[in-house]
């Protein structure tokens, strides 16, 4: 039957592009902004802990959706954590077996995923609620909006702090890098700016929608 | 390493502030720090289960590494401040009420604070022994109460200032976070 | 009115204890296969990467072998199991092709401007001095900090003299970093200009490790001399 089927993956599709855009975890909720302003200093490691936190976030709402007729409600947030917590484990385990360069790289932050508050947001807010394929499917969306936002910032402060993208040089040897780029400060400047270009389009956005508005009722 | 623990806890406190030069504890330090009179007392509950999660966190470390469970400990560490948190909870709910109030939400949200597991974390990475585990979560918990009451501090002071709207919000505090930072770097250096 | 029905369902202990041992079962079976699982590719990766690190440093090594320099005073190679005793400093020596010592390597750490700073070094022992070092781990300035890894005359301070004391207790003049310029001493390491701070770090972590390594293998030079 088509149409049932139809359906679903309409609703699927909903679930995914929720956190890909209308909830983009780093433009919209500012979520875990920790990982995001420290790991971002080059497009590899930005790359790098968004697929791992994808990773934890799908596997870690699958196994809570699978076990939450299970999960006592008095203690589901220390089972969330636990349960987040094995996964973590396990992604710092394969990274490590994966390249101990990028292992150095991305340092204490991958075990940080833990306490990243999307993961931990999304287990209870929808995963605790949700069947485990619609669970997966928004996590999915959620952890590929993440990466977006993280690849965001990690290119822009690549590309003006060290004059490369993804380790290939843009500029050649005269360039002059924005050393400030890749140091703290860089991250909160850079987020900022992102977060003020898309509050400008939806300014816009929304000025167009009162002119259209108005265009009509004078009409 | 050699480090002596009066060093630590200056850079812990300045050149490597938790949330200016490490990211650590970004989450509430956007989110409390709007009212100088809430961003005070989380920044003290914040460094008093720092204290009790590094304390916790190295004896763990001790028993694990004794026992060679070592890929067990970031789920004890976890859940070890996980505990924590609920143990202060309480405290703060019979003895202060209102503070407890005050807080609201963001007092379990200590739990998922980068900052408390990340001086676990960190204070493992680099085999600090006990005072100088003791003086690295006592300031990098200074550290994040002093970056809260700043940017508490100035953020009430612009809410009488003329910020275009479009920029109001976290935009701006992102900003202001990044000055902060800015400024802080000019302490490299001053714990030897 | 079904008063039962008003009432919020708490959990009965027991339940309560039955899912949270499943859960913690299911937890604890996933990491330990994950462990057990990498275990054999995250010791290669580690492997690979000392040897790379100390062919480095000692360009005429050809095979390295790990040994413990304890406290008591004495060397012993460190076995397949790769535990190093309580209070003792693992180091590496490296053979050349006909099996002499070609040198010994060491790691160091000290802080730098960010985080640690991890070098491996390279003693001579021919010269008594430093030759060679490299960084394991840092997290400095990109194009400040990270200049020591090129600038041509912070290189230059190596090799670096590092002679053990009489009484074998210590060395007999501590590695110091001075500022750019001022250097006098065979024993100092000039600073890079603009990067003092991460080259105080380098400067360190060679001292505070070679302080205590270098006397403990003072007086064992010919347990290490052939490859055994």
């Amino acid at each position: 039957m088509s149409q049932p089927t139809g359906q679903m993956s309409a609703r699927n599709w909903d679930e995914f592009m929720e956190g890909v855009w209308r909830q983009n975890p780093v433009f919209v909720m500012v979520l875990g902004m920790c990982p995001t302003l420290a790991v971002t200093v080059s497009g590899v490691n930005a790359l790098s802990m968004g697929l791992a936190t994808t990773f934890v976030l799908v596997c870690s709402c699958g196994l809570v959706s699978l076990l939450r007729k299970l999960i006592p409600k008095e203690v589901r947030i220390a089972t969330y954590i636990v349960i987040i917590a094995t996964f973590v484990t396990v992604v710092d385990y394969v990274i490590q077996a994966v390249s101990l360069a990028l292992y150095d790289a991305l340092g204490a932050f991958i075990q940080l995923i833990v306490v990243n508050c999307i993961i931990l947001g999304r287990a209870e807010a929808h995963a605790s609620k949700n069947p485990p394929m619609a669970a997966m499917t928004n996590a999915l969306g959620m952890g590929v909006g993440f990466t977006i936002g993280l690849l965001a910032l990690g290119t822009v402060r690549e590309i003006l702090g060290a004059g490369a993208l993804f380790g290939v040089s843009l500029f050649g040897a005269d360039f002059q890098p924005w050393v400030i780029m890749v140091l703290p400060p860089g991250g909160f400047f850079v987020l900022g700016a992102w977060l003020l270009f898309f509050a400008t389009l939806e300014r816009r956005k929304q000025r167009k929608q009162r002119n259209l508005a108005e265009a009509t009722q004078n009409a | 390493m050699h480090e002596s623990a009066a060093n630590i806890f200056i850079n812990a406190l300045l050149a490597n502030n938790f949330v200016l030069a490490m990211f650590l504890g970004l989450c509430p330090f956007l989110g409390v720090s709007g009212k100088l009179e809430t961003a005070f007392p989380m920044g003290v509950a914040t460094t008093f289960v720092m204290l009790v999660a590094s304390l916790c966190a190295y004896g763990l470390n001790l028993l694990l590494t004794a026992f060679q469970l070592e890929f067990l400990r970031l789920i004890s560490y976890i859940v070890i401040i996980a505990s924590s948190v609920q143990l202060v909870e309480m405290v703060l709910k019979k003895y202060s009420p209102a503070l407890f109030r005050a807080l609201g939400i963001y007092l379990p949200l200590i739990t998922t604070n980068c900052a408390v597991l990340g001086v676990a974390l960190f204070q493992t990475a680099r085999e600090y022994d006990f005072v100088q585990s003791m003086a690295f979560s006592f300031g990098g918990g200074a550290g994040f109460t002093l970056a809260l009451v700043l940017m508490a501090s100035v953020r009430e002071r612009l809410q009488l200032s003329d910020v275009p709207s479009v920029a109001q919000g976290t935009a701006l505090s992102l900003m202001l976070a990044g000055i902060l930072s800015l400024a802080f770097m000019g302490f490299a250096g001053i714990g030897g | 009115m079904n008063s039962e029905a008003i009432l919020p369902q708490t959990t009965p202990a027991v339940a309560m204890i039955r899912t949270l041992g499943l859960i913690a079962a299911i937890c604890g079976l996933i990491i330990v296969s994950a462990y057990q699982g990498t275990y054999d590719a995250v010791q290669e990766n580690k492997r690979i990467a000392v040897e790379r690190a100390v062919f480095k440093v000692i360009p005429a090594a050809k095979s390295i072998v790990e040994f413990a320099a304890l406290p008591t005073g004495g060397v012993e190679k460190i076995g397949a199991s790769g535990t190093v005793p309580a209070g003792a400093l693992k180091f590496y020596a490296g053979y050349d092709e006909g099996g002499g010592l070609a040198g010994i390597a060491a790691e160091g750490a000290a802080k730098g401007y960010a985080d640690n700073v991890r070098i491996l070094f390279a003693y001579d022992l021919a010269t008594s001095s430093i030759s060679a070092f490299s960084v394991v781990a840092m997290r400095e300035t990109p194009g400040i900090g990270d200049k020591i890894l090129v600038d041509k005359e912070f290189l230059a301070n190596f090799p670096l003299e590092a002679k053990v004391s009489a009484d074998l207790k210590a060395l007999a003049n501590a590695i110091v970093t001075v500022k750019h310029g001022s250097k006098t001493k065979p024993w100092e390491v000039d600073a890079i200009s603009g990067a003092t701070i991460t080259s105080r770090a380098v400067g360190k972590a060679i001292n505070d490790a070679a302080q205590v390594l270098l006397p403990r293998i003072a007086p064992n030079l010919d347990k290490l001399k052939e490859k055994s």
